[in-house]
């Protein structure tokens, strides 16, 4: 329990670092801000050409495909906000030799680098995810159901978790091959497959997104969780999937930072 | 840095580029697993024209358009403005300015030097997508694909411009990767990359006309796809060769007066 304690209030400390450090550069507010719009509007208009003359693809209509997008934008955010920015530094740690300093605090290391480092105005876009939603519900003449929107969060939790742990997993490549500056960008260009309903892919492309890198989980099922047809047995085994998906990361972490040889420093 | 002395250093150059894209061949594993988005479009178009095709498009000509995207992407791209933030930042630039020959043209022979190897990759795919799958989809017109290599250069070209002309910005602001951003969505959307231009809805297909993002990738695959009449192949090559000439002086000026401001950091 102590430990527990401890931990958070280290959470907060990190947390605090990065609160200021935004407040800082208040003007990325606004050209984050800005950003953000623009990308959910690209993130929207490749649906608007799909669906142009035609009402339903795969089972999924517009409005419906609009829900994936939404959660789509609300993970992205949380990426850029959230996670991506503490473990890319780790990569730069590598490269130069300054994870010494890291994994001299008596800290867990895993827990140190992923919160070095947040950008909370990123997260601004979750706001633009929800008045997606909004408006795709709007549309469909409907609210959704108090079940289906608190399954929706917790599958948000289970997201968080998996993208993390995918993240954690990239950064175990650094120790490896350390040119890695671009996995990152492999990353979020794989994602980006994402923003569409995971049912409308077929054969390998499928496969691949459900069970290889599980795209279906962090946005097809929580919008099907909103939209009230998902079934439990689906969820629960999500949760199982990413707490074993997380366990194994962890495992791949401890492995990879035990071959940490330190570069020039 | 006469252009004699370029002229004389390139073969040498080239072959360290090369060499050096052997030396880091995981990180371009990496960066073309990066580029199958193609790929992923291709799935889902396949499911959307599962029931009647799209304009013109049936799962066949989907099939061939993006493999050849695929491909085009391949052969077309430039990451200069990656290296030149990185090397503003740090102020490895230095380095680049003390050799007697232009940063830009060392930037495009270290770019250029990894096509060999992406076409390891790409042209087999190219010759499974064309007497495979492709078959009936392809321009059977030879002066179409006689305009390819050229609309591919130009590809390039615009490309490699718009690359150096944000790196170039690093020299303005501290980081222009948020700028790079930027375009790069810009240049998923509105280049053919994601979707063929020719389905955009007619607000956006105007936009497209007068970016610059659609001669990138786009061309090259709508003039062997038969998306074209030759009179108007013709003209939009010569529309990319001016966008290429105009990004080049404008790109020529961002750099000659950002580098007025270069600091050279670290060092």
């Amino acid at each position: 329990m102590r430990r527990v304690l401890r931990y958070l209030r280290l959470f907060w400390v990190q947390l605090r670092s990065s609160l200021l450090l935004a407040l800082q550069y208040r003007w990325d507010f606004l050209t984050d801000g800005t950003i953000n719009v623009f990308y959910a509007a690209t993130a929207v208009a490749p649906l608007l050409v799909i669906f142009s003359g035609r009402d339903s693809i795969a089972g999924w209509t517009f409005p419906e495909a609009l829900l994936v997008s939404g959660w789509f934008i609300m993970l992205d955010a949380i990426i850029d906000g959230a996670i991506s920015p503490s473990l890319l530094s780790v990569v730069d740690h590598i490269r130069q030799g300054t994870l010494d300093f890291v994994l001299l605090k008596p800290a867990d290391a895993q827990f140190l680098v992923s919160t070095q480092r947040f950008h909370p105005w990123k997260l601004t876009n979750t706001a633009g995810a929800l008045a997606v939603f909004v408006y795709s519900f709007q549309k469909m003449h409907r609210a959704p159901e108090l079940v289906g929107v608190l399954t929706s969060v917790g599958l948000l939790a289970v997201s968080i978790t998996l993208l993390y742990s995918l993240w954690i997993l990239t950064v175990s490549a650094a120790f490896y091959v350390v040119k890695v500056d671009n996995l990152s960008y492999l990353f979020t260009s794989i994602f980006d497959a994402a923003r569409w309903p995971a049912t409308v892919f077929r054969g390998a492309v499928r496969f691949l997104f459900t069970f290889v890198i599980p795209l279906a989980l962090m946005t097809t099922y929580p919008a099907e969780a909103l939209l009230g047809r998902l079934e439990t047995s689906t969820v629960l085994f999500s949760m199982l999937g990413t707490a074993a998906f997380a366990a194994f990361a962890r495992l791949v972490w401890l492995r990879s930072i035990a071959r940490y040889t330190s570069a020039s420093g | 840095m006469s252009l004699r002395t370029t002229a004389r250093a390139l073969p040498a150059m080239m072959k360290v580029g090369f060499a050096e894209a052997v030396a880091y061949r995981a990180e371009m594993l990496v960066w073309m697993l990066s580029t199958t988005m193609p790929l992923v479009m291709l799935s889902l178009w396949n499911a959307v024209a599962a029931d009647a095709p799209v304009g013109r498009f049936g799962q066949a000509e989907f099939t061939t358009y993006y493999l050849l995207m695929f491909i085009c992407r391949q052969l077309t791209g430039a990451w200069a403005a990656w290296q030149m933030n990185y090397e503003v930042r740090t102020g490895a630039l230095s380095r680049r300015l003390l050799k007697p020959i232009s940063p830009i043209a060392t930037y495009a022979v270290e770019n250029l030097a990894a096509l060999p190897l992406r076409s390891l990759v790409a042209v087999p795919m190219a010759v499974i997508a064309l007497f495979a799958i492709a078959k009936g989809t392809l321009a059977s017109d030879g002066r179409y694909w006689a305009l390819v290599p050229l609309a591919l250069a130009g590809g390039w070209m615009i490309t490699f411009l718009i690359n150096i002309a944000i790196g170039a910005l690093s020299l303005y602001m501290e980081s222009s990767l948020k700028i790079m951003e930027v375009y790069f969505t810009l240049f998923a959307v509105f280049s053919g990359y994601l979707i063929p231009v020719e389905l955009f809805p007619p607000f956006l297909r105007a936009a497209v006309e007068w970016l610059p993002f659609r001669f990138q990738v786009g061309l090259p695959v709508e003039l062997v796809t038969n998306a074209h009449s030759f009179p108007e192949a013709l003209r939009l090559v010569g529309v990319q060769w001016a966008w290429v000439v105009g990004l080049g002086v404008g790109t020529a000026a961002l750099w000659k007066n950002g580098l007025k401001r270069y600091a050279a950091y670290g060092g």
